[in-house]
C-alpha cells in the first residue's frame, strides 16, 4: 500500500506542479496582454519554452501564440528594418517605439526557439511548435512586419516559411509523420507556392554544401515532403489562401497555376539533379508517371533522368518504362533502340519483382502495334516463354495468355506454335538466349517447346492455360488486365472456395509420418 | 311450321327400313365434297356425306336427351326405374332376368339364415362339407368319421318329417306319460339344444382320437430309431413336430437351399483373395491415373477401405466388413468389428471353452489373419513398387515374403500385446469425444506415446458412427483437433515429433471416415499459411519460412490425400502453398535452409508420380547449390527470387574447412533443424552443409529423371549443369558427393536434344453434308405458324379452341332450333286437340239441339 500512496502523492505532486506552472504562464500571459508595463514577462514565457518538460513546453507554446497574435494584431510589433537590439537605447526614440522593437525581438525570438523546438523529440511538442509558426505566419501575412511597399511577395511572410521548411527538411531526423501534419498547410495555394520555392532554394543549399554526396535521411524527408505536395489541376481551383490579399490578387504569383507548375518542375528538377539513394529511385519512379509529370509544365524535361534510368537496368529501368511511355506517348519522344532495350530488359527476375503487373502492362501496350516486324514480336514471345520456365504460377498465368495475344495480333507469328511444313524433322532449338539483338536471335524459327513443356506444370490452370496452343488460337484476345494483380492466395483461393462434392483420398494407407511408398522427405530427414 | 319435320319423320321412317348400304347407293342421300387438289397418299374421311341420316341421328340424339330434359323441366318429382339393369342397353333381356332372380334370392337368403344351425353357409361339394374335405387332408385318415356321418338319428327324422305315427306312437307309451304334450317351439329349442351339443361330442372325440395317433406316431418312432439303425444326429434331434417329408420334397428343399447358400461359402484361396485385392489396388490406380490426367470423372468414387490394416478394421464399412470376413477359408466372426488386441485379450479369456467348441481354436484364426494382413501389407508395397519401377517380377517376391511374413508379424503380436498389457492397468476403455482442442490436450498430455495412440484410437472406436448419432460430428471435430495437436506437437521445443508419427494412423483411418471435414480442415489450415505468408510478403516483400507445424501439415496432406491428381481441393492449394514458400522465402540461415530442403523434398515427393513439373522447384535447388559455389559472379547462369546473384548470405552452404569432408559419413538430417541448427563447432556445420548437399544433389538428381520426358529438359536443366561442371568445388566434397554428381551430369546430355516442331492437334475431319430429308414433326394439318416448338403448340391450341367455339356455338344453335320445333309442336298438338274437342263438344251439342228440335218437331206433329 505504501508504495501506491507515495506513487499517488508523486502524482499530485507534479499536478500540482504542473497546475502550478499552467497557471503561472497563464497568469503572466494575460498580465503581458493587459498592459504594456509587464512586458518584460515575456522572458519568463520564453523560458519556459527551453523547459524539459513537455507539458510545460506545451503550455508556454500555447501562451506565446496566444500573447504575439495578440500583439501581432494590435500592432504592438515593430514595423520595418529592425534595428539591433543595442541600439535601441541609442537612438532617439519614443517609449513607443522602444516598446516596439523590444517586443519585436522577443517575437523573433521566440520564432526562433519554436524553430528549435521542432526538432524536439516528443511529437507533440513538434507539432505544436509548427501550429504555432504557421499561426504566426498567418498573422504576418495580415499585419505584416514589412513596409507595405510593392513587392513581389506582397506580404506574405516568405522567412518565416523559409525557415520552416528548413527545420522540416531535417539532415539528420526523419520528419515524415510532422510532415505528415504540414500536409494541411499544403493545402493553401500560397504556402504550397512559397514551399516549393523555398524547397528548391534549400536543396540547392544542402546538396552544394555536401558536395552532391547522397544524404539518404535528408533526401527521404525531402520526397516525403515532395510527395505530400498536390497540385492543382486547374486555374479555377487556386481559392484557397492563408493571407487573402486585398490588391492585385491576379497579380500575385501564387495566384497563378503556370507559375506553381514552373515552381513544382523546378523542385523536382533540382531534386532529381543530384544523386538519389537506391531505394528512392524505385520510388520517384513509381510515382513519377501520374503524380508528377502531369503538373510539370514541360515534361520532357524529365527525358534525361528516364534514360538514365532505364539504363540502370533491372528493376529501376522496368519503373522508367512507365515514365517513358508517357513521353513516346504524349511528348513525341523518340526513343532509338527502345524495343531492343525493352527485350533485353527480359530476365528471369520479370516474373519475380513487385511491379511485374505494371511491367506487363506497359509491355502489352508496347506491344499492341501491329507494326511491329514479326522477328520483333517473335523475339519477344519466345524469351518470355524460354523465361516462362522459373516463373511461379501467378506469372504464368499473365505470361501465357500474353504470348496468346502476341501471337494473335500477328498471326505470322503463328508458326511459333504451328508449323506444319516441317512437322517430322527433329531439330534443335534454334533461338539464342544469349543474343541481345532481336534480330539475330533466330526466334521465328524456333517453335514454343517450353509451352509444350509447361502442360505438364503441376498448377491446373496453368497446365490447361498451356494446353490451349494444341489447338488453333480463338480470334479473341483475351483480357490480362485483371490477372495482372493476381496473387498466390487468391490463386489458391480459387481451389480452397470451390465446392467440391467427392473428395478422393489416398489409398496407400498411411503408418507414420516418413513411411509413404513414395517416400522423399524420410530419406534425407529424420525425426529426431 | 308444321309441315317439314312431318316430312321429316316420315323421311325417317323410310330410311329406317332402309340398310346403309341402300342408303350409301342412293343418289338422293348422298352429298359428294368436291376435293380442290388430290394429294397422293391422303386418306379423305369426308369426300362423301350423308346429310339425311346424320341429320335424323342428331335429331334422335336430341329427341332422347335434350327432349327429355326439357319435358321434365320445372318439375320437381320424377319417375326414377330401380329395377337392375333397366338402363343398361348393353344388357341381353335373358341375362337381365337371371340377375334379377338371383338378387332376390339373395335377398330372401338372409332372411333364412335366422335358422341356420350352422351360423354360416356351408359351401358343399356332392353333398359334403368343402370345410371338412379340408379337414381330412389333416393326419386324420381314418374312415370311421364318414360313417358317422351319413346316419340319420331317429329323432332327427321325427323332427324333421314328423315321423310316422307308429314312432309317436311308440314314445308315447316307453315315457313321459304324465308329460303333456309340449308346444312345437319347445321342441324346436330342444332339437337345436341337442344338435349342438352332438356336434360339440363330435368335436372333442375328433380332438382326442386325433392326440392318441401322435401319441402313437411318436412312439413308433423311438421304437423304429431302435429297429433301424439311422444316424445319431436324428436320433438327438426331437423335432417331431414337423411331418416326415417326402423325399423329393427334401431333395427340393436341398436344392433350393443350396443354391442360394453355395456362393458366399465358397472359400477363397490365398491365391484368390491376393488377386482381389490386386484388382482393386489396380482399380484404384486407375483411378488415380484419371485424376492424374485431370479426366472428369463420371463414376462414384470407390471407398479406399484396405483389408489389410490391422488397425483401423474397425472403421470398415458393414457392407466392406462382410466381404472380408472370410479369410484364409475361415469365417473370421469378429474380424471387422474389434481390434486385433482386444481380441485377443478375449481369446485368452475364454480361449478353452472356444478351442473346445470350435475345434480350430481362435488363436490360430487370428495367426491366419496377421498372416494374411501382413502378407497383404507386403503383396500391396510389391506392387506399388512395381508400378514405380515397373521391373520387379512380382510372382517370386511374393512367395518370399510370405515365408517371411508370419515370424514377422508374431513377433509385432508379442510386442504388442506386451504393450497393451501395460497400458491396460492405467488406461481406461471408454473415453468421451473432446469437446475442444484443450479437452483433447488434457486427455493426451502426460501419457506415453503409445498411450496416446491408444487413447485417441478408443476414442474413435468409441464414438463409431454407426453407435450413436452425434458421433459423427464428434469424430469430425476430433480430426480437426488433433490436427491442431500435432501443429502443437511440432511447435514445442523440442518438437514430439515421434508423437506426431504414431498419432498419423489414427489421422489417416478419420480422414478415410469423414473425407469431406478432413477436407475441410486441411483448407482452413493451408489458407491460413498462405494468407499469413502473403500479407508478410505484402508488408513486407519477403516471409519467413513456414514452421516445423506447416511443413508436417503439408506432408500429412500428402499421406492423406493423392498429389498426383490434376485438380485436388486439398493438394492443388499445398502446391501452391509449397511454392509460395520456395519463391518468397529469403534464404538467410542454415535454419531457412533446412526448411527450403524439406519443402523441396515434399515437392519432389509429390510430383513422383504425376512428373509434373515445379519450376520453383528447379529455381530453388539452383540457388541451394549457388550458396556452396566460392566464386563471387558468375555470369553463365542466373539465379531468381528469393536468392540473389551475390549478397550476405550468398555463401552460407561453403564449407569453412575443406577438411572436413573426409569425416563426414550419410546420415538423414534432423527435422528440428528447421527450428535450429545444432551444431556448434566448424566442423559439424560443416557436416550439415555436407548432409544439405547431398540431399540437395539427391533431390536435383531426383528431378533429372522425373523430367526426362519434358521437352524444354535442357533449357531446365543447364544452369544446373553449367553450375555443378563449372563453379561448384566438388573436389573438396566427400566420394559420395562426388559420385550423385557426376550421375547427374551423366544424366543431363551435353548436346541438347532434338524435337519436330510444334503442330496443332490434327482436328477430326467435318463429316460431310447428309442429303437425306429432313424430318419434321407433324402436330397438326392445315396451316402452320411459329417456328419454335412452343409456338407451334400454341397455335394449334388456339385452332382448336377455335374449332371446338364454333362446334360448340352450332350445336347450341341446333338444341334451340330443336326446342323451338318441338314447342311449337306442343302447341299445335295442344291447338288441335282443343280445335278437336270444341268441335266435338260443337257436334253434340248440335245432335243435342237436333235431337231436341226433332222431339219438338214430334211433340207437334
Amino acid at each position: 500500500m505504501a508504495p501506491s500512496r507515495e506513487n499517488s502523492v508523486k502524482q499530485s505532486e507534479t499536478e500540482s506542479c504542473k497546475t502550478s506552472s499552467k497557471k503561472a504562464i497563464n497568469s503572466k500571459t494575460e498580465l503581458i496582454l493587459q498592459s504594456r508595463k509587464h512586458a518584460n514577462e515575456i522572458f519568463d514565457v520564453l523560458e519556459f519554452l527551453q523547459s524539459d518538460k513537455q507539458k510545460e513546453v506545451l503550455f508556454a507554446i500555447a501562451a506565446c501564440q496566444k500573447i504575439f497574435c495578440a500583439l501581432l494584431e494590435r500592432g504592438d510589433l515593430y514595423v520595418g528594418q529592425l534595428p539591433k537590439e543595442e541600439e535601441i537605447v541609442e537612438g532617439d526614440r519614443d517609449a513607443d517605439e522602444k516598446y516596439h522593437i523590444f517586443v519585436r525581438h522577443r517575437y523573433n525570438d521566440c520564432v526562433e526557439l519554436l524553430l528549435e523546438n521542432t526538432s524536439h523529440e516528443v511529437f507533440q511538442v513538434k507539432e505544436a511548435a509548427l501550429c504555432t509558426l504557421m499561426k504566426f505566419a498567418a498573422a504576418e501575412g495580415k499585419h505584416p512586419l514589412q513596409k507595405q511597399e510593392w513587392s513581389e511577395h506582397f506580404n506574405f511572410p516568405i522567412e518565416l516559411v523559409l525557415a520552416v521548411v528548413r527545420c522540416l527538411l531535417s539532415e539528420t531526423e526523419d520528419m515524415a509523420l510532422l510532415i505528415s501534419r504540414f500536409q494541411e498547410f499544403l493545402e493553401m495555394d500560397d504556402v504550397r507556392y512559397y514551399v516549393m520555392s523555398s524547397i528548391r532554394d534549400n536543396i540547392a543549399k544542402i546538396m552544394d554544401k555536401n558536395k552532391q554526396a547522397v544524404l539518404p535521411v535528408y533526401q527521404t524527408n525531402v520526397f516525403t515532403l515532395l510527395t505530400n505536395i498536390t497540385m492543382p489541376s486547374k486555374s479555377s481551383d487556386i481559392t484557397n489562401f492563408l493571407i487573402q490579399q486585398e490588391t492585385n490578387q491576379e497579380d500575385w504569383k501564387a495566384a497563378k497555376l503556370k507559375e506553381h507548375r514552373r515552381a513544382f518542375e523546378q523542385m523536382w528538377l533540382t531534386f532529381l539533379k543530384y544523386k538519389l539513394p537506391g531505394g528512392m529511385y524505385k520510388k520517384v519512379l513509381v510515382i513519377l508517371h501520374d503524380t508528377i509529370m502531369p503538373h510539370m509544365s514541360d515534361p520532357t524535361l524529365m527525358i534525361d533522368f528516364l534514360t538514365a534510368a532505364y539504363d540502370v537496368g533491372g528493376a529501376v529501368s522496368l519503373l522508367a518504362l512507365n515514365g517513358l511511355f508517357v513521353l513516346i506517348h504524349k511528348h513525341n519522344l523518340d526513343y532509338p533502340d527502345f524495343y531492343k532495350k525493352l527485350y533485353n530488359l527480359l530476365d528471369p527476375s520479370v516474373f519475380h519483382v513487385k511491379y511485374k503487373a505494371r511491367f506487363f502492362h506497359l509491355a502489352n501496350i508496347f506491344l499492341s502495334s501491329s507494326h511491329l516486324p514479326v522477328y520483333l514480336v517473335a523475339a519477344f514471345v519466345k524469351r518470355l516463354s524460354r523465361l516462362a520456365l522459373t516463373a511461379p504460377p501467378t506469372a504464368l498465368l499473365i505470361v501465357l495468355p500474353f504470348v496468346y495475344n502476341l501471337i494473335r495480333r500477328h498471326p505470322s507469328c503463328r508458326v511459333l506454335i504451328h508449323r506444319p511444313s516441317a512437322a517430322d524433322e527433329l531439330c534443335n532449338d534454334p533461338y539464342l538466349m544469349d543474343e541481345e539483338d532481336p534480330t539475330k536471335c533466330h526466334a521465328l524459327e524456333s517453335s514454343l517447346w517450353e509451352l509444350q513443356t509447361l502442360q505438364k506444370h503441376y498448377n491446373p490452370d496453368v497446365s490447361k492455360a498451356a494446353k490451349a496452343i494444341n489447338e488453333p488460337l480463338s480470334r479473341q484476345e483475351q483480357d490480362i488486365s485483371e490477372l495482372l494483380e493476381l496473387n498466390n492466395f487468391e490463386l489458391m483461393e480459387r481451389d480452397l472456395k470451390s465446392q467440391v462434392q467427392s473428395v478422393p483420398l489416398e489409398f496407400d494407407p498411411a503408418s507414420g509420418l516418413l513411411q509413404s511408398t513414395r517416400e522423399v522427405l524420410g530419406v534425407h530427414f529424420s525425426l529426431e | 311450321m308444321g309441315k317439314p319435320p312431318k316430312k321429316r319423320s316420315l323421311a325417317d321412317k323410310v330410311r329406317k327400313t332402309k340398310t346403309s348400304t341402300q342408303i350409301k347407293n342412293n343418289p338422293f342421300e348422298v352429298k359428294i365434297n368436291r376435293k380442290k387438289f388430290d394429294v397422293l397418299g391422303q386418306k379423305s374421311k369426308h369426300d362423301v356425306g350423308l346429310p339425311g341420316v346424320s341429320r335424323s341421328k342428331a335429331i334422335n340424339k336430341r329427341k332422347n336427351t335434350l327432349l327429355k330434359e326439357f319435358r321434365l323441366k320445372n318439375k320437381a318429382n320424377k319417375f326414377v326405374d330401380r329395377r337392375f339393369g333397366e338402363y343398361d342397353t348393353k344388357m341381353a333381356p335373358e341375362d337381365k332376368i337371371l340377375k334379377r332372380f338371383t338378387m332376390e334370392r339373395q335377398r330372401s337368403q338372409t332372411k333364412k339364415d335366422l335358422y341356420n344351425l350352422n351360423e354360416e353357409e356351408e359351401l358343399t361339394h356332392y353333398g359334403q362339407s368343402l370345410a371338412e374335405m379340408e379337414k381330412m387332408t389333416d393326419m386324420v385318415d381314418s374312415d370311421s368319421d364318414s360313417e358317422e356321418k351319413g346316419l340319420l338319428s331317429a329323432e332327427l327324422t321325427a323332427a324333421h318329417f314328423g315321423g310316422g305315427g307308429l314312432l309317436r306312437m311308440k314314445t308315447g307309451e316307453d315315457g313321459d306319460y304324465e308329460e303333456k304334450p309340449r308346444s312345437r317351439q319347445e321342441i324346436i329349442e330342444e332339437l337345436i339344444l341337442k344338435s349342438k351339443q352332438e356336434k360339440r361330442e363330435r368335436q372333442t372325440q375328433k380332438e382326442e382320437s386325433q392326440e392318441l395317433t401322435e401319441k402313437l406316431d411318436q412312439e413308433w418312432r423311438s421304437v423304429q430309431s431302435l429297429l433301424a439303425h439311422k444316424t445319431p444326429k436324428s436320433e438327438r434331434k426331437d423335432e417331431p413336430d414337423k411331418p416326415k417329408m417326402d423325399d423329393y420334397d427334401v431333395m427340393v428343399r436341398e436344392l433350393g437351399f443350396e443354391m442360394k447358400a453355395r456362393p458366399s461359402e465358397k472359400l477363397k484361396t490365398p491365391e484368390e483373395v491376393a488377386r482381389e485385392e490386386r484388382e482393386r489396388l489396380q482399380k484404384l490406380e486407375a483411378d488415380r491415373l484419371r485424376r492424374m490426367l485431370g479426366e472428369e470423372s463420371t463414376s462414384k468414387k470407390p471407398s479406399h477401405m484396405s483389408a489389410d490394416d490391422l488397425n483401423d478394421g474397425f472403421i470398415l464399412d458393414t457392407d466392406d466388413r462382410k466381404t472380408l470376413s472370410y479369410q484364409d477359408g475361415q469365417w473370421n466372426v469378429d474380424g471387422g468389428e474389434e481390434e486385433e488386441g482386444e481380441k485377443n485379450e478375449e481369446d485368452e479369456d475364454d480361449g478353452g471353452e472356444e478351442e473346445n467348441e470350435e475345434g480350430d481354436g481362435g488363436d490360430d484364426d487370428d495367426d491366419a489373419d496377421d498372416d494374411e494382413d501382413a502378407e497383404d501389407e507386403d503383396d500391396h508395397s510389391d506392387l506399388d513398387s512395381e508400378q514405380g519401377s515397373g521391373a520387379e517380377d512380382e510372382e517370386g517376391d511374393e512367395d518370399k515374403e510370405e515365408e517371411a511374413a508370419p515370424a514377422k508379424a508374431a513377433l509385432s503380436e508379442e510386442e504388442r500385446r506386451a504393450v497393451q498389457q501395460a497400458a491396460k492397468e492405467e488406461l481406461p476403455y471408454t473415453f468421451k469425444a473432446p469437446e475442444s482442442f484443450s479437452d483433447l490436450k488434457e486427455l493426451l498430455l502426460g501419457h506415453s506415446v503409445e498411450q496416446q495412440r491408444l487413447i485417441v484410437e478408443r476414442i474413435q472406436k468409441c464414438n463409431h458412427p454407426s453407435l450413436a448419432v452425434g458421433n459423427k460430428a464428434k469424430l469430425e471435430k476430433l480430426f480437426g483437433f488433433l490436427l491442431e495437436y500435432v501443429g502443437k506437437l511440432a511447435t514445442q521445443s523440442p518438437p514430439e515429433l515421434s508423437t506426431i508419427n504414431t498419432l498419423i494412423p489414427q489421422v489417416y483411418s478419420l480422414c478415410q471416415l469423414f473425407p469431406a471435414s478432413a477436407c475441410k480442415v486441411m483448407q482452413t489450415l493451408l489458407s491460413d499459411g498462405g494468407h499469413s505468408m502473403e500479407e508478410a510478403v505484402e508488408v513486407k516483400g519477403r516471409a519467413a519460412f513456414p514452421g516445423l507445424d506447416m511443413l508436417i501439415y503439408l506432408k500429412i496432406a500428402a499421406l492423406l490425400f493423392p498429389t498426383s491428381d490434376f485438380r485436388h481441393p486439398v493438394t492443388t492449394p499445398a502446391f501452391l502453398y509449397i511454392s509460395q514458400a520456395l519463391t518468397k522465402c529469403p534464404v538467410s540461415s542454415l535454419e531457412s535452409v533446412s526448411a527450403g530442403l524439406v519443402l523441396c523434398c515434399l515437392a519432389v515427393e509429390f510430383v513422383s508420380l504425376s512428373k509434373r513439373f515445379i519450376p520453383e522447384l528447379i529455381n530453388f535447388l539452383l540457388g541451394l547449390l549457388h550458396l556452396a559455389v566460392p566464386a563471387d559472379t558468375c555470369k553463365d547462369y542466373c539465379v531468381v527470387s528469393p536468392f540473389r546473384q551475390q549478397g550476405k548470405a550468398s555463401k552460407l552452404l561453403l564449407l569453412c574447412d575443406t577438411e572436413s569432408s573426409s569425416s563426414w559419413s550419410r546420415k538423414p538430417i534432423p527435422l528440428t533443424s528447421v527450428h535450429r541448427v545444432t551444431a556448434s563447432t566448424d566442423l559439424q556445420r560443416d557436416h550439415h552443409r555436407l548432409s544439405v548437399l547431398d540431399a540437395c544433389l539427391d533431390l536435383v538428381k531426383r528431378c533429372a529423371t522425373l523430367y526426362r520426358d519434358l521437352p524444354s529438359y535442357d533449357q531446365i536443366f543447364q544452369p544446373i549443369r553449367t553450375l555443378l561442371t563449372n563453379h561448384l568445388p566438388v573436389q573438396s566434397y566427400p566420394p559420395a558427393l562426388q559420385e550423385l554428381q557426376r550421375e547427374i551430369l551423366e544424366a543431363i546430355p551435353e548436346t541438347p536434344s532434338q524435337h519436330s516442331p510444334l503442330v496443332f492437334d490434327k482436328k477430326k475431319p467435318i463429316a460431310l453434308k447428309m442429303l437425306q430429308p429432313k424430318i419434321v414433326e407433324v402436330l397438326d394439318y392445315g396451316k402452320k405458324r411459329g417456328n419454335t416448338k412452343e409456338e407451334k403448340e400454341r397455335e394449334r391450341l388456339k385452332h382448336k379452341y377455335k374449332k371446338e367455339f364454333k362446334g360448340a356455338l352450332r350445336e347450341l344453335r341446333k338444341d334451340t332450333r330443336f326446342l323451338a320445333q318441338a314447342k311449337l309442336s306442343d302447341i299445335m298438338s295442344r291447338d288441335a286437340e282443343r280445335k278437336r274437342k270444341v268441335k266435338e263438344l260443337y257436334g253434340s251439342l248440335a245432335t243435342q239441339e237436333g235431337e231436341w228440335k226433332a222431339l219438338k218437331r214430334k211433340k207437334r206433329k
